[in-house]
């Protein structure tokens, strides 16, 4: 447990005391401030044309604007972590290794397990603290409209862009400490991303193979969450994808010492 | 405190490791000596629990470091060929983060870093970052690492690559007295490092143990016994002929005569029996002049390239 605590803060110490942090961060809210401003604004003109449309024609149609802006905005959160993520992660093992610092966490009285979870929550601590502040753009559009969207709704949409966000970390990891090359790492990690998007596109077919692949998707059981809707099978989902991953984190970096390091 | 018995490394088909047995007793100083790519290296990885041998044993404070890795590694501080340093901390940090994974409780490790940061000289550099400090001062922050949790075993590998003479001096003394209690296991391929602060020497080669002897002993009893050098002046054929004629002299060689019609000589003599007297009475006897005689100890560098060449004459010539 001390060795877990170590290798946390030492891994927050280093995102926030080189640039890391901040240009992550920084470049992040820009990004994601900028397309929130785009959807709500959309979505406005959207529901006053369709408003206007209803007076002409007699057709009431609402629009429910928080809620559609809430579905589009994690729609790009989910695109933004799939950019964002293979960068965070592909120095967590990859920089280790070439400095020859894994020589001292592996000669040290800690277990692999110590290393790869104080690794993994300072990500994912990293990236819950890149998210936070958005979290003010959508209380304050909540709290504008009439009537006030149940919070409960964000609530499940910041737990499912967590546990993707998560399970994509998990991943990313495991393949940095494949190998010893960030540059390969970040590829490979975005590489895989990628696969799971294109497979995700799959379920859209039909057939045996659509339903496996719809059962599989990390993008399905995200946008459950985004809904609203926080579901077992989803929990389930991404605490097995991390669990996996993070296991083969452990074995992985465990087996550094059979490799020639 | 550390025993090692038969270890071996294979890497594919090459051995690395070759049978490799010697033990080090609690506060001696242990020098691997060898070559670049004996298996020094290796034989410290192993030793530090960083990879697992291909067979063989070895236990260090009574562990073995294979079975019992997490006790072995509490027991022992490690500075690997390249220190094991985050640029992006200062040292203070940096000895912080590795007193806490070394399991120094909360209440000590203040106390704990600023003695490391002493014994190294590194106390007006604690708030630098380890990026701005030269090769010399990150040699000693990795030195200072493994001295941070005051193990009882402190395995050092090259510990005096890249610092400067005066710099190894310090380094030198600060091993010296970190032995009695600690027990230190250093490598170089620097020889005069072995004979000035170890108490053992293990010379290694080519994953194999060459010899294990005190530095002196390694220096004094040598293959091929001792040899005399003298300077004389007299007729060269009769003096390699009275000089031959000693009992104990197994090989003269004359060196042709300087310009002031001195001749210089080498005798190498069987060991165990000094016949220096007796060159000297043959000399005298004879009425030439002795300007010098002296018997010439191998130096532990002639030793060395001795047992780690003697092998390989038709090789490939060393690197």
């Amino acid at each position: 447990m001390q060795g877990f605590y170590a290798i946390y803060r030492k891994e927050m110490g280093h995102y926030f005391v080189s640039p890391i942090a901040y240009v992550f961060i920084g470049l992040f809210l820009i990004l994601s401030a900028f397309f929130f401003n785009f959807f709500l604004q959309a979505v406005i003109q959207q529901s006053m044309s369709s408003d206007m449309q209803s007076m002409r024609f007699g057709m009431p149609q609402d629009i429910d604007v928080p809620t559609e802006v809430t579905r589009a905005f994690f729609g790009l959160l989910s695109t933004l972590v799939l950019f964002i993520t293979p960068i965070l992660t592909m120095g967590v093992y990859a920089e280790e290794r070439k400095r020859g610092t894994m020589e001292l966490l592996m000669t040290s009285p800690i277990t692999e397990i110590d290393i790869v979870l104080g690794k993994f929550f300072a990500s994912l601590t990293l990236f819950a603290l890149m998210l936070l502040p958005t979290l003010s753009y959508l209380v304050f559009m909540n709290l504008r409209s009439e009537p006030i969207p149940p919070m409960r709704v964000l609530l499940a949409a910041y737990a499912g862009i967590l546990l993707l966000g998560g399970s994509l970390l998990a991943l990313g990891t495991f393949i940095s400490s494949l190998t010893e090359n960030q540059i390969i790492a970040a590829v490979l990690t975005f590489a895989a991303f990628l696969l799971i998007w294109v497979l995700d596109l799959g379920r859209n077919a039909s057939g045996p193979v659509a339903s496996v692949l719809t059962y599989l998707s990390v993008i399905r059981h995200y946008e459950d969450f985004t809904r609203g809707v926080i579901d077992t099978t989803g929990l389930i989902y991404y605490a097995s994808f991390m669990f996996l991953f993070v296991f083969l984190t452990v074995r992985s970096v465990d087996s550094m010492r059979w490799r020639r390091a | 405190m550390i025993e090692v018995q038969d270890l071996t490394k294979a890497y594919g088909s090459t051995l690395a490791v070759d049978h490799v047995s010697f033990t080090v007793n609690k506060g001696e100083i242990l020098g691997f000596l060898g070559p670049n790519g004996a298996g020094k290296t290796t034989t410290m990885r192993i030793l530090t629990g960083f990879m697992p041998a291909t067979s063989g044993t070895a236990r260090i404070a009574g562990f073995d470091v294979t079975t019992d890795s997490l006790d072995v590694r509490r027991h022992i501080g490690y500075l690997p060929e390249a220190p094991p340093v985050y640029p992006d901390m200062t040292v203070e940090t940096y000895l912080d983060f590795v007193a806490r994974i070394k399991n120094v409780p909360a209440e000590k490790r203040a106390e704990r870093i600023t003695d490391a940061l002493e014994k190294t000289n590194l106390v007006d550099k604690r708030n630098e970052l380890i990026k701005r400090l030269s090769r010399g001062y990150k040699q000693r922050v990795g030195i200072a690492q493994a001295l941070v949790h005051d193990p009882d075993v402190i395995i050092l590998d090259e510990p005096t690559v890249g610092l400067d003479p005066k710099q190894i001096i310090e380094v030198r003394n600060l091993i010296k007295s970190l032995a009695g209690t600690h027990t230190i296991l250093l490598s170089t391929h620097i020889l005069p490092e072995v004979s000035m602060t170890c108490d053992r020497v293990v010379i290694i080669n080519k994953g194999k143990i060459a010899a294990v002897d005190t530095p002196q002993n390694l220096t004094s009893q040598l293959k091929g016994g001792q040899r005399i050098r003298l300077e004389v002046q007299g007729p060269e054929p009769g003096l390699r002929e009275v000089l031959a004629q000693v009992p104990g002299t197994s090989r003269v060689q004359l060196e042709p005569a300087r310009s002031d019609g001195h001749l210089a000589v080498n005798i190498e003599a069987a060991p165990g029996k000094d016949i220096r007297s007796q060159i000297a009475a043959k000399i005298v006897e004879k009425g030439w002049g002795l300007y010098e005689l002296r018997g010439v100890s191998l130096s532990l560098e002639d030793i060395f390239l001795e047992l780690t060449t003697d092998d390989s004459t038709h090789a490939e010539p060393a690197s």
